[in-house]
């Protein structure tokens, strides 16, 4: 419609538009795809303290694949993936849903389920890092309770480290992921509602057959963004346990910074961003895509 | 959803209430934690637990935390990072959202051919995992001499939230009805006029909403802080971090704890004050507008 707006326009208000969006679109074309490409050529070169532009084919990748740590990096992402996505995407929904049944006092739940997300993940890592340390955190508590043999070391132990992530990380999104669902659930069409009620459904039916595929877009939304969120994740790693003990709890932003920053490696930096840039536009261009296509329809 | 309510038997909801409630707990946990363990002496964290009370609640911690805690070498606390926050986030908040609502005002009132593509390209910026631009920002950062400085990160945030705050202008400004613009164009408006007479006057929810989210995405941002900037102009979230992290033969849990709820106040000031809107600008990346 706004095609047609536009044809009435002085010649002078015609280019003035272009003009303006001018600068914001050389500045993303130069600082996200400019720089995905300089980027990715670097994960193509010798360079290791600082930069070397020689063509090195893919060693940089091979040393990659070759390092213990990325794996361990990559791994752990995994498991925190899937984990932080599956039990924030869980609680979220039954929040949501619960929160709808005409809960006194909502407006109060809502506010507090939501105010971890306005809270940096450094300074919740570091709240957490206190609660969950073993010396005189939670483990101290248990004891002091009476329960003298409780252990709770995750955040010290190599196998468990990773976990203690996941905690942190689904205390601070679970709320938001509420909010998603909420918004999406008071969207929904009660008439629907009424016509499975008069059939005889019973109210966990109606929820399991009719509202929560009605959720379907809003489940999408919240898995890309709760994917971005695990994937760029590197300040709830470093406040809370740094990527350790060792490099037991790394993921690769933190893999990345640490090569890229502060071990003189940078081609292997360049290397694992282009692999943390692969995942996410395999997750996110098709998502994109079928967004803007809807956007167009509607 | 009224006609749900009649549905859940009494004791059904004794138990919707009992679980919120205990998730209420488990939410609330860390902040409790964080304001009495601030308030307490190193003496009695050692003898009391994690839930106990502060018996002579003082505000010393939060003095040391704010002026003479050690971050690494230095030891002057955190008031020069808040500082250095400030100075970040006010600027780069401005400047973002002001393009914000011009190129979201173009792409959906001026559009023209190629606009939806260079939209979609923008858009991609949302996602774009950070650590892809890292090396050849830090890189160039150096070639415009604002490396290691404020004016650095500035500049970093604001282009990096181009993407975001056009996203959001853009669905808003998608729902403001065309012939409004049509019947300004018969008046003889022009583009400016059009921005500032019509579009700007309604914009007051996106704007703030905008604003909320740019504040709090950079004022917690950690990692173009601890990659582009050094000592003197290294934001909050950077110098609690290294005030936490700073190996010290004492750890002292309560002045760590002061210094994080320092460095939260101000987006969980904003989360209390603005909280609608907070909310809005968190839902409004993900459900359409």
């Amino acid at each position: 419609m706004s095609q047609s707006v536009t044809t009435n326009y002085g010649s002078l208000d015609k280019w003035l538009p272009k003009l303006v969006l001018a600068p914001s679109f050389v500045l993303t074309l130069v600082f996200v795809y400019g720089f995905i490409a300089w980027n990715g050529y670097l994960s193509f070169t010798p360079s290791r303290i600082l930069p070397n532009y020689d063509w090195a084919g893919l060693i940089q990748y091979e040393r990659l694949f070759d390092n213990e740590r990325w794996w361990v990096a990559v791994k752990n992402l995994g498991i925190f993936g899937t984990l932080f996505m599956g039990i924030s995407m869980a609680l979220g929904l039954m929040l949501a849903i619960f929160l709808d049944q005409k809960i006194r006092m909502e407006g109060v739940l809502r506010t507090i389920y939501l105010y971890p997300m306005a809270l940096s993940f450094i300074v919740t890592g570091t709240a957490w890092k206190w609660i969950l340390n073993p010396g005189l955190g939670l483990e101290h508590l248990m004891h002091q309770w009476g329960f003298e043999s409780f252990t709770f070391d995750w955040l010290v132990n190599t196998d468990m480290s990773i976990y203690t992530v996941v905690i942190a990380g689904v205390w601070q999104s679970s709320g938001f992921v509420m909010a998603l669902f909420l918004a999406g659930l008071r969207g929904i069409d009660d008439s629907i509602i009424k016509a499975a009620q008069v059939d005889g459904a019973s109210l966990p039916r109606i929820y399991w057959r009719i509202i929560v595929p009605c959720l379907r877009p809003v489940f999408f939304s919240t898995l890309m963004i709760l994917a971005h969120l695990a994937i760029k994740s590197f300040d709830l790693v470093m406040a809370l346990t740094s990527g350790g003990p060792g490099f037991s709890s790394d993921v690769p932003a933190t893999f990345m910074y640490s090569m890229a920053f502060t071990r003189g490696q940078i081609g292997i930096g360049a290397a694992s961003a282009m692999m943390m840039l692969a995942t996410l536009a395999a997750l996110v261009v098709p998502y994109l895509y079928s967004e803007l296509r809807n956007n167009k329809h509607g | 959803m009224k006609v749900l309510e009649h549905w859940l038997p009494k004791p059904s909801r004794f138990i919707l209430y009992a679980i919120l409630f205990t998730v209420a707990i488990y939410y609330l946990l860390p902040l409790y934690v964080m304001v009495t363990t601030s308030l307490k002496s190193m003496d009695e964290i050692r003898e009391g637990n994690l839930l106990s009370l502060p018996n002579s609640p003082g505000f010393a911690a939060w003095a040391k935390a704010w002026g003479e805690a050690c971050t690494g070498v230095s030891c002057d606390g955190l008031k020069g990072y808040f500082w250095n926050s400030v100075k970040m986030a006010v600027p780069s908040v401005l400047i973002s959202t002001m393009l914000g609502a011009i190129n979201g005002y173009i792409l959906s009132k001026w559009r023209f051919r190629g606009s939806e593509v260079i939209f979609a390209m923008m858009m991609f910026g949302v996602f774009l995992p950070l650590q892809v631009i890292l090396l050849p920002m830090a890189q160039t950062l150096g070639w415009l001499g604002l490396a290691r400085s404020t004016g650095g990160l500035v500049f970093v945030h604001c282009v990096m939230g181009i993407a975001s705050t056009t996203l959001f202008f853009r669905n808003y400004y998608v729902g403001i009805p065309d012939e409004l613009i049509k019947a300004a164009t018969l008046d003889g408006a022009g583009f400016w006029k059009i921005f500032f007479r019509i579009i700007l006057p309604l914009s007051t929810p996106i704007i703030m909403v905008t604003t909320i989210w740019q504040f709090t995405q950079i004022w917690n941002d950690f990692l173009f802080g601890v990659v582009f900037s050094a000592g003197d102009s290294q934001p909050i979230t950077v110098g609690l971090n290294n005030l936490a992290n700073t190996s010290s033969s004492v750890k002292e849990y309560n002045v760590d704890m002061a210094a994080a709820i320092i460095a939260g106040l101000p987006t969980l000031f904003v989360y209390v004050v603005a909280g609608k809107y907070f909310v809005r600008g968190l839902t409004a990346g993900a459900v359409k507008g």
